[in-house]
């Protein structure tokens, strides 16, 4: 694993060269449409998450990558290779199961050599390779135990020193941490991460988990129903969501149906100016974005106030999530520094130009 | 067992009632065993002069080993032919999808309930009509194919309980198909494979109702003795079920050996004999 390239850096996708290429991949079980139409590109050396609600899809994809399902239409290229037209044990792809997938009947040592033996390579680089990725995976201590006697966590260094010893061009990983528990899984995460940046090749990771796909990828593929709802970094998906459903799923949000004529833009009793086209329009605000009233009287130049009665109090550690519910029925979510007692009728502001117009998230079936 | 203690402190007739059926099912076997050694023969009670006699006499009779040879020759073949159709066929329904496939699944397990007699009388129909001389192999081929099923469930079983994932894992890591089969397949129903060999093995070495029909001029075991026994109860036959008995046991206790050894949950045939040997 030594003599893998080092990129140094988990790079933007946009500098480096395209690793994997899917054009337009469609698959069906039976009349159930599981992908439709997803083109999307690996760069080389990139961390890319595919995330999505279970039945979006996302498993499916990694499936048609790494070989075990056939897509109905569409290509996959890799380093200029058509890669859908070989099985999965010629693709310079390997996976990190759900569950591990370790063969029980075998130890720690000769899962992680598996994939050298059945490619026949000789037995004395075999055993320095294994001793090397054990050692990556801090696994050296437990290389003659069998799989069923070491912890989640462990066979999911076992699982990932397996994979890695083969020097794949890319890397799948399948809800990979799913079966952690919470402390765990935030030490994985950071691990995973860096591990990546070392070995320097690709990793596309699938999750259910908007958190973990924000805090480790390069790049999010929201997946929705089987299409793609979005495509960008962490950072652009939560301040710049394209649609409603993104800006839901990706953090909290406030979702305003609002109505534009002449520059002015009414929901319900509040209206302010902004430059919108005319017509309904929907907006995402984000809770932080909206702040308790610091003092009665007329609001800030450009702030939008309304006033509201409490109606739920989550306390989530260093900051609180309010529910408020306005007189004409609007509700809407506050996030505010975890300290006040929050009691009655309050009274809050916003910048109109924190509130994002988004577009209605197509209806699927 | 524990919970017959519990139950033997509430009320003694439950003891006795235990004690009643498992004299029922063991006297039997424990008198067969101890007039095999009665010096007396068959009659008389209580058994006496203890000697070994009837097993020296068993040891000089060349027709009873003839007949063992036989069955061991028999149930090995037996074998051989159930697990070599049987694994295919559990490996199809486990996981090919084809037309009538629920069809399949019920014809290629009907055996496993299907009379004896009939098995064996359509055989030997079969046989008659198509000229073939009744022999020790027509006596393979019946219990071949009437054991398939056997072979069949206890390694679909094991299929059932394989996580797809291993197999997807080899192909994943550079093994072909044949070498996912033969790396992780193969040794994760070795359990499945050695419960059903050992099931196919003793359901052959003593079945009757199919051999009875299809029986040419040499014997197996169970129709030797069965053979004998027109000529009344000898000690020589309570000699030769005490020899067979120990060794079934010897070899339950060895495959149960072989089980613990072993990891991964229990098939059919190991949870069966697992509560024979452990007793609970």
């Amino acid at each position: 694993m030594a003599t893998l390239q080092h990129s140094g850096s988990g790079i933007a996708a946009s500098a480096a060269a395209t690793l994997l290429d899917m054009r337009q991949i469609a698959k069906s079980f039976g009349k159930n449409r599981v992908l439709r139409d997803i083109s999307l590109q690996v760069a080389e050396g990139e961390f890319l998450t595919i995330l999505g609600e279970s039945g979006s899809g996302k498993t499916t994809l990694l499936r048609i990558i790494a070989g075990f399902e056939t897509a109905n239409s569409g290509e996959l290229w890799m380093s200029g290779e058509r890669l859908d037209r070989l099985p999965p044990y010629k693709r310079r792809v390997n996976t990190v199961f759900q569950h591990y997938a370790l063969f029980p009947h075998l130890t720690v040592e000769e899962n992680v050599a598996y994939g050298l033996r059945v490619s026949r390579q000789v037995e004395t680089t075999i055993s320095s390779q294994v001793e090397q990725a054990l050692a990556r995976v801090k696994m050296t201590a437990y290389a003659k135990a069998k799989p069923s006697k070491i912890s989640g966590g462990q066979q999911q260094r076992v699982a990932l020193a397996r994979a890695l010893v083969k020097r794949p061009q890319l890397l799948l990983l399948d809800e990979p941490l799913s079966a952690l528990d919470a402390n765990l899984r935030r030490q994985m995460q950071v691990e995973l991460k860096s591990l990546q940046r070392e070995v320097g090749i690709s990793f596309v990771f699938v999750t259910h988990d908007q958190e973990e796909a924000m805090v480790m990828s390069d790049r999010i593929a929201l997946l929705r129903m089987g299409e793609l709802e979005q495509v960008a970094t962490p950072r652009e998906i939560y301040r710049h969501p394209a649609t409603a459903y993104t800006a839901q799923f990706i953090g909290h949000t406030n979702l305003l149906r609002v109505q534009v004529s002449n520059r002015i833009v009414r929901c319900n009793s509040l209206s302010w100016t902004g430059d919108l086209p005319d017509g309904p329009a929907l907006l995402s605000l984000r809770p932080e974005n909206i702040r308790v009233a610091s003092s009665p009287g007329p609001p800030a130049l450009n702030r939008v106030r309304f006033r509201g009665r409490l109606r739920h109090q989550a306390f989530q550690g260093a900051t609180e999530l309010l529910q408020i519910e306005c007189s004409d029925g609007l509700i809407f979510f506050v996030r505010t520094s975890a300290r006040a007692d929050w009691q009655g009728e309050l009274e809050f502001e916003f910048d109109p130009g924190d509130g994002l117009p988004v577009r209605e998230s197509a209806e699927r079936t | 067992m524990s919970g017959a203690n519990v139950a033997n402190r509430r009320s003694p007739w439950l003891l006795m009632h235990a004690l009643a059926v498992f004299a029922f099912l063991y006297l039997p076997i424990a008198i067969l065993i101890i007039y095999s050694f009665n010096g007396a023969g068959v009659g008389g009670f209580p058994p006496r002069d203890l000697t070994l006699d009837w097993y020296r006499r068993l040891f000089a009779d060349s027709a009873i080993w003839e007949s063992v040879g036989n069955s061991l020759m028999v149930a090995g073949c037996a074998v051989a032919i159930a697990l070599g159709l049987g694994i295919p066929a559990a490996l199809a329904l486990d996981r090919a999808q084809f037309p009538g496939k629920a069809l399949f699944r019920r014809v290629v397990l009907l055996p496993l309930i299907l009379p004896g007699i009939i098995t064996g009388l359509s055989l030997l129909m079969l046989f008659n009509e198509s000229r073939i001389k009744l022999s020790l192999l027509t006596i393979i081929l019946g219990h071949g194919t009437a054991l398939i099923s056997v072979a069949t469930t206890e390694v679909f079983a094991g299929l059932q309980k394989l996580e797809r994932a291993q197999e997807e894992a080899s192909l994943d890591l550079g093994a072909n198909y044949w070498q996912t089969f033969l790396r992780i397949t193969l040794p994760n129903l070795k359990l499945s494979i050695i419960g059903a060999a050992l099931l196919i093995f003793t359901l052959s070495m003593d079945e009757i109702a199919v051999s009875f029909f299809l029986i040419g001029r040499n014997n197996t075991l169970p129709l030797e003795i069965w053979g004998r026994l027109r000529r009344g109860i000898t000690p020589e036959i309570n000699a030769i079920s005490t020899i067979i008995f120990v060794f079934s046991l010897a070899a339950i206790v060895l495959w149960y050996r072989l089980r613990r050894s072993a990891e991964g949950p229990p098939e059919i045939a190991a949870e069966l004999i697992e509560t024979v040997v452990q007793g609970d």
